[in-house]
């Protein structure tokens, strides 16, 4: 089979095998981060541009160390203080861009839909990095990535995903990408933290931690985000941290040798214990390196001769 | 030439011709690396990896010395990534050993205008500094676009362009042969 | 100037239902009645085969001036309303500055004439500066010409203030109109909350926040006595309420949009911002709610609140636009669909946007009984036509109709016995 997306827009237009295939694809990337020189020449003379409108170091940098690995030329901008701010709007700053002759965009914006809405508008192929609530993929892809080389088989893998879901794009793309290669996923969380008929993406709504997390295979705990709350989510972090805080307590009633994840950064002692966070800060420095070569990846499926 | 099973295809070499075409490359090597000090074999793939894997069996029956032996998918350098529409599919490089300063013999099924060659030895240069690079091939069918020679050649087979010349291996669940078809025949 | 509009059916609810010609004399109708006599030089309409109504009535429209011309302008807006075969449109004081005083009404109305198309009637403000605060001089708009009083675009939250306004809206014999929606519980959503906003992963508002307002509305208006008109319902829960409070006799008018009946909130999907408006699409339960409202009669009015922006404002992602779209010029080839349905009678139809806006807003139209003004509205119900925003006469052209086949064409339209809007 062959990759035939424009764009990386989100998790839902992709189908199982579709996402299989950027696993396998990240397998040989990871071999070139493995060697003495990391790079190959594939998108050599290729623009990369990272328009990034919301703060972020991490992705930022682990898509400019992609294709700066894949031999493409990288610009990042970040108009947090420049044109933007003057009005000048979300296309037209693509459009300048554009006429650099970009050829991948990769975008992270407030807005929900904003990658959707540049890849209407410009030539370039475009990569979402996050886009207000909706969609994550890079991140959900490389928490596959993770999980595959941890537990090798999707089918009936048990996920709690747990924390804020209704504003974290990080749990909508794994929820659809853990449903769509066959986990039983569940999310755990105060309601106000659930988006509208949240069942009806296909998980199951457990209200209390220790329920959700008995016999799961992998525990998400998302980060309590306190720069994007609305107000009255939670009473107070006290209570957030007493009633769905990781602790080695609780640990135990997932199953042996369950995985514990986090997109980062963690807010030690809130979403997670300090002993746990600890425990498995391993797990964090393979994601590093796993986001790169899945992020390589990507790059190369959608590096072909635009239409 | 004898003209056998299926239509269209015109046997080059049958599955004896193969092995003795194998068994004397993996002689020549030997005879020009005088043995198998600082000597490894890397297959191209996909059609080079179980010939080599064949010649360094070959080897160790002649030599009774292993040699180390690696996997090389030259998708990554080809020329022409930039103009494909949809990117082709990436397999795995596996060169588990260390080629700086080693005698490396690229390994591939059919030499035609060079360019995998060609991407292969960039390939390889991205994994150290090889003190010399040779090329065996099973079969040589000319037409090359770029200045490059192999080393060992099974066979010269003389071709016209649109002519088609695949390999058949064992290890694929196939009887060994090379043969020639047409192109565009199904 | 004389017409005599021969041959076609004319629809006058409550009036005449059948083939008949109208006599238009001075800027009045005249007669209307089988095979009347054309006086010498009196221009003929043939109007077989075609549908003869009052000029339509929208209670609900937003024209820019003063303050955001390049959207639309007074004269391009009731240029837009003719060529829908609206004759009299009542424009919403959200314009900058606010219609709070009798100035800017007497500019509106200048601005009006001076176009020459459609009658235009304009809303004042409830508050000063619609900031929902004091009350704004309402005695003052109402002389100076308005025929209501709203600050649409944004509810009245505080509910004494509203109250007051009520009261005070008594003696003045005006409606008051409110936007209900509860902006606490709306707070940052761009679209209905549901299933697809989960989807789409946009905040949403849930319909609750616009049944609380039309709860607290109703209350108010029972309490004071006051008339009350609510603007474009969106719910099924609004429907119900309003439904109820007439069977108690508080006076309630109530009005919905026709995207509000003819799309629901999977119009959305793909971040498309000619679906995003205010109140949001919603559900299938409540499109199939505004229409029983609309077939019993709790639903009094279609009106469009149309709402033009700037294509690149529309072109901006799907948070950032701003809300609305445009309707004049379908919002009667959409009502028709209701017709096709069995939804409405015809008459009813052309009822919602004639009889009854006049009798919410007390106007003296939307009939063509002997002596009232003559405007009219002829309509080829067959015609079938493609909805082109490049050929709308509005300035602007966000509308998620584009690219519809729908049937039903205004032909022409009369406004005070002078033809302003024929087509070719």
């Amino acid at each position: 089979m062959s990759f035939k997306h424009k764009h990386l827009l989100g998790i839902a237009p992709l189908s199982a095998e579709e996402i299989m295939l950027i696993l396998e694809t990240a397998d040989s990337f990871k071999e070139v981060s493995g060697r003495e020189i990391k790079k190959v020449p594939a998108l050599r003379g290729k623009t990369v541009v990272n328009l990034f409108f919301e703060p972020s170091t991490r992705t930022r940098t682990s898509f400019e160390l992609a294709a700066k690995r894949l031999s493409a030329d990288v610009i990042n901008f970040s108009p947090s203080n420049s044109s933007v701010v003057k009005g000048e709007t979300l296309l037209d700053t693509a459009r300048n861009i554009e006429a650099m002759q970009a050829d991948l965009i990769v975008l992270r914006h407030p807005a929900a839909g904003a990658a959707e809405t540049l890849a209407r508008g410009v030539k370039s192929s475009v990569i979402n990095a996050g886009d207000g609530w909706h969609e994550h993929p890079t991140q959900a892809l490389l928490d596959l990535y993770t999980l595959r080389e941890k537990k090798r088989d999707f089918k009936g893998l048990r996920v709690a995903i747990v924390g804020d879901v209704a504003h974290s794009r990080v749990a909508r793309s794994n929820i659809l990408a853990l449903t769509k290669v066959g986990a039983d996923v569940r999310v755990v969380g105060p309601r106000t933290m659930m988006p509208y008929g949240v069942e009806r993406l296909g998980v199951h709504l457990y209200d209390k931690l220790d329920e959700g997390l008995r016999g799961v295979d992998v525990i998400m705990m998302l980060r309590l985000q306190l720069e994007r709350q609305g107000r009255a989510l939670f009473p107070t972090i006290r209570e957030y941290s007493r009633l769905y805080g990781l602790t080695a307590e609780r640990l135990k009633l997932a199953e042996p040798g369950a995985l514990v994840m986090h997109p980062g950064p963690i807010n030690r002692g809130v979403e997670i214990a300090p002993d746990v966070a600890d425990s498995f800060s391993s797990v964090i420095l393979d994601q590093v390196t796993n986001g790169v070569a899945v992020r390589m990846g990507i790059l190369y499926l959608l590096s072909g001769v635009n239409a | 030439m004898i003209a056998h099973g299926k239509k269209h295809e015109k046997l080059i070499m049958d599955a004896s011709e193969v092995t003795r075409a194998l068994t004397r490359i993996a002689h020549e090597i030997l005879e020009r690396n005088k043995g198998t000090r600082e000597l490894a074999l890397v297959g191209i793939r996909t059609g080079g990896v179980h010939l080599a894997h064949r010649l360094v069996k070959r080897i160790q029956e002649i030599e009774h010395a292993k040699v180390p032996i690696g996997e090389l998918d030259i998708t990554l350098y080809r020329d022409d990534l930039a103009l494909r529409k949809e990117q082709p599919i990436l397999k795995t490089t596996k060169v588990p050993f260390n080629i700086a300063d080693m005698k490396v013999v690229l390994v591939d099924d059919v030499l035609f205008t060079g360019r995998t060659i060609r991407a292969a030895m960039d390939g390889l240069m991205d994994l150290g500094r090889p003190a010399e690079i040779q090329l065996a091939v099973l079969v040589d069918r000319g037409h090359r676009q770029l200045p490059i020679k192999a080393t060992y050649i099974g066979k010269n087979i003389p071709t016209a362009d649109d002519e088609i010349v695949q390999v058949f291996l064992e290890e694929d669940g196939e009887e060994d042969r090379v043969v020639i078809r047409q192109g565009g025949t199904p | 100037m004389t017409i005599l509009i021969k041959g076609g059916k004319v629809i006058d609810p409550g009036r005449v239902n059948g083939p008949a010609d109208v006599l238009i004399e001075n800027g009045k109708i005249a007669a209307v009645g089988p095979k009347l006599k054309a006086p010498a030089n009196a221009k003929i309409i043939d109007a077989t085969n075609k549908v003869v109504t009052p000029g339509f009535i929208d209670l609900h429209v937003h024209f820019r001036e003063p303050g955001f011309e390049y959207k639309e302008t007074i004269q391009s807006g009731t240029a837009a309303a003719v060529a829908g075969g609206f004759t009299s449109v009542c424009c919403m004081p959200n314009t900058s500055p606010v219609n709070d005083n009798q100035s800017i009404t007497e500019f509106i109305l200048e601005k009006a004439r001076a176009a020459g198309n459609a009658n235009v009637f304009p809303v004042g403000a409830i508050t000063k500066g619609s900031e929902g605060k004091e009350l704004a001089e309402i005695g003052d708009l109402q002389r100076a010409g308005c025929i209501a009083i709203s600050d649409d675009g944004l509810p009245v939250m505080n509910s004494l203030v509203m109250r007051r306004a009520m009261e005070y809206a008594i003696a003045f014999d005006v409606p008051v109109v409110d936007h209900c929606e509860d902006l606490h519980l709306s707070e940052g959503g761009c679209m209905n909350e549901g299933l697809v906003s989960t989807q789409l992963g946009l905040p949403g508002m849930p319909a609750a926040a616009e049944d609380v307002m039309v709860a607290r509305n109703l209350a108010l208006a029972e309490l004071t006595g006051a008339r009350l008109h609510l603007a474009h319902l969106s719910t099924a829960g609004s429907v119900r309420m309003v439904r109820d409070a007439k069977t108690r006799g508080i006076k309630v008018t109530a009005e919905a949009c026709p995207h509000h009946f003819m799309l629901t909130e999977e119009a959305v999907c793909g971040y498309n911002t000619h679906s995003k408006m205010n109140p949001p699409l919603r559900t299938g339960a409540d499109v199939q709610a505004i229409k029983d409202g609309l077939r019993d009669g709790t639903i009094d009015v279609i009106a469009t609140d149309h709402a033009p922006h700037a294509t690149q404002e529309k072109q901006q992602e799907f948070a950032a636009a701003p809300n609305g779209i445009v309707g004049l010029e379908t919002a009667w080839p959409l009502t028709l669909t209701l017709v096709e349905e069995g939804v409405l009678t015809l008459e009813a139809a052309v009822a919602k946007l004639t009889t009854e806006p006049a009798r919410a807003f007390s106007l003296k139209k939307g009939t063509l009984a002997p002596g009232a003004d003559a405007d009219v509205a002829i309509t080829d119900l067959q015609e079938g036509w493609e909805v082109d925003p490049a050929r709308f006469r509005s300035k602007s052209r966000n509308t998620p109709f584009a690219g519809w086949k729908v049937k039903g064409r205004v032909t022409t339209t009369i406004v005070g016995g002078r033809v302003v809007y024929e087509t070719a």
